[in-house]
């Protein structure tokens, strides 16, 4: 081990984390985004949207990140839709995201009972109203752990970035290694880097995690 | 739109074959995850101090190490620190392992904490012995909780195979790169409908299990 390599490559490896956190906060914000209108478009049935909806979470759902970037990044050029390795990164990561958010967000949707939602509207609350007062709370409740587990899931997802180029982590590790053969330090900065990034994720959502479960009555 | 090159000779085949690579890859992984993960799994719900400390950290450093990391650790590592040389299908295979063990014996865990402690006392009070409260109450539940949850696992080992590409392994994503490549001349569209393609084999190989999945989720409801 050389402590004097890992100095010299800590710039490298600083400029990877940062490029790495902003496409993954920028999927992930996009994640967020198509999940809730996913997930509405199918909790209110409205026709002909929620069949797409359906069809574009199974697509995204059970095929790898690394299978989606392949075709858009290198597919999509062919048929005339251009678009760069950093925007490709964002959307492919927001559009498998979404797929993840939309299940969780439906799910908790739903864990709110039909008589609930009929006791509501028999105490004269509007539509808006009920799902302000009384399915939002319970549904946010439920469905944070499993949000919180798709953040962490992203975050993970943003490793195969290398694959279309983009100079993420493990891009700049595999590069280093491959050039002067520090393979020990190289991989010692990875973990270090990778660590940065998901400990406080996982720190901080376990104890926002222990906050909301107080929140779970009638489940 | 480059589908075409699919029927030239045995293109199709060969990424049926390398879809196969992946697959196997997963399957073994998968055995060794679900019959490892079981055993951990009924450790960890014992209450020792140490084993739960050392769960503990085994958990999370799978929670938080991407995939592709722990790949690099075991393929590129191991060769540096230990000096032996581990072929690229047998590195995936123990990080695919060493991963599903985890996710596996977490859910174990969480099946057996999930019976109520009445189920074993009232089970007692009939006069079953522990053998017989196991086979007979505690086993078919937990079974009936972990089936669908462990099939979920499958399909996201399957998904993450894609990954071994990435250390070598010629799979379904690296032969569809050699086709594009070697019909670069004649069909130069051939990316598009290689990986489109590749893309749809992921999702039949997957969707089929998830679907499964689902429905016995729905059917053993507790």
């Amino acid at each position: 081990m050389n402590t004097n390599v890992i100095f010299t490559y800590l710039p490298e490896y600083t400029e990877a984390f940062v490029l790495t956190i902003r496409i993954a906060w920028l999927g992930i914000a996009i994640a967020f985004g198509v999940g809730i209108i996913s997930a509405f478009v199918l909790y209110f049935k409205i026709p002909t949207l929620s069949a797409i909806v359906k069809i574009y979470i199974e697509l995204f759902r059970n095929t790898p990140l690394l299978v989606q970037l392949f075709f858009i990044y290198f597919g999509l050029p062919r048929i005339g839709i251009n678009i760069s390795a950093e925007t490709c990164g964002i959307f492919g990561l927001g559009l498998l995201g979404g797929a993840y958010m939309a299940e969780s967000i439906r799910s908790g949707l739903d864990t709110v009972s039909e008589s609930q939602i009929k006791s509501a509207s028999a105490l004269g609350m509007t539509r808006l109203q009920i799902f302000r007062f009384v399915i939002f709370p319970q549904a946010v409740s439920v469905s944070i752990p499993a949000l919180l587990a798709n953040v962490i899931f992203l975050l993970k997802e943003t490793s195969v970035f290398s694959a279309i180029s983009l100079m993420d982590l493990m891009f700049t590790a595999k590069d280093l290694i491959g050039l002067y053969y520090n393979t020990v330090e190289c991989l010692l900065l990875l973990v270090v880097f990778y660590c940065l990034m998901l400990l406080p994720v996982s720190i901080i959502g376990g104890y926002v995690e222990k906050k909301v479960r107080f929140g779970m009555f009638g489940v | 739109m480059g589908f075409e090159v699919l029927l030239k000779g045995n293109n199709f085949l060969r990424l049926l074959l390398g879809l196969g690579v992946s697959l196997r890859i997963s399957v073994i992984s998968v055995l060794i995850s679900i019959l490892a993960g079981i055993f951990l799994g009924i450790l960890m719900s014992t209450d020792k101090p140490v084993i739960k400390l050392f769960s503990k950290i085994y958990l999370e450093v799978v929670r938080i190490m991407p995939q592709m990391v722990l790949l690099f650790i075991v393929f590129f590592g191991a060769t540096r620190i230990l000096g032996i040389n581990i072929s690229a299908e047998l590195s995936a295979i123990i990080v695919f392992s060493f991963w599903g063990t985890a996710e596996m014996a977490d859910l174990v865990r969480g099946a057996l904490q999930s019976i109520p402690i009445t189920q074993y006392e009232s089970s007692k009070a009939l006069g079953l012995n522990q053998t017989q409260t196991f086979v007979y109450i505690i086993i078919p539940q937990i079974v009936r909780r972990l089936i669908p949850l462990s099939i979920n696992l499958i399909t996201r080992m399957i998904k993450t195979t894609s990954l071994v590409m990435m250390i070598g392994i010629v799979e379904v994503l690296k032969v569809g790169q050699q086709i594009i490549e070697a019909n670069r001349k004649v069909s130069p569209n051939a990316a598009f409908g290689v990986f489109a393609t590749v893309f749809l084999l992921y999702f039949l190989a997957c969707w089929p299990i998830s679907l499964l999945s689902k429905k016995l989720e729905k059917k053993w409801e507790i």
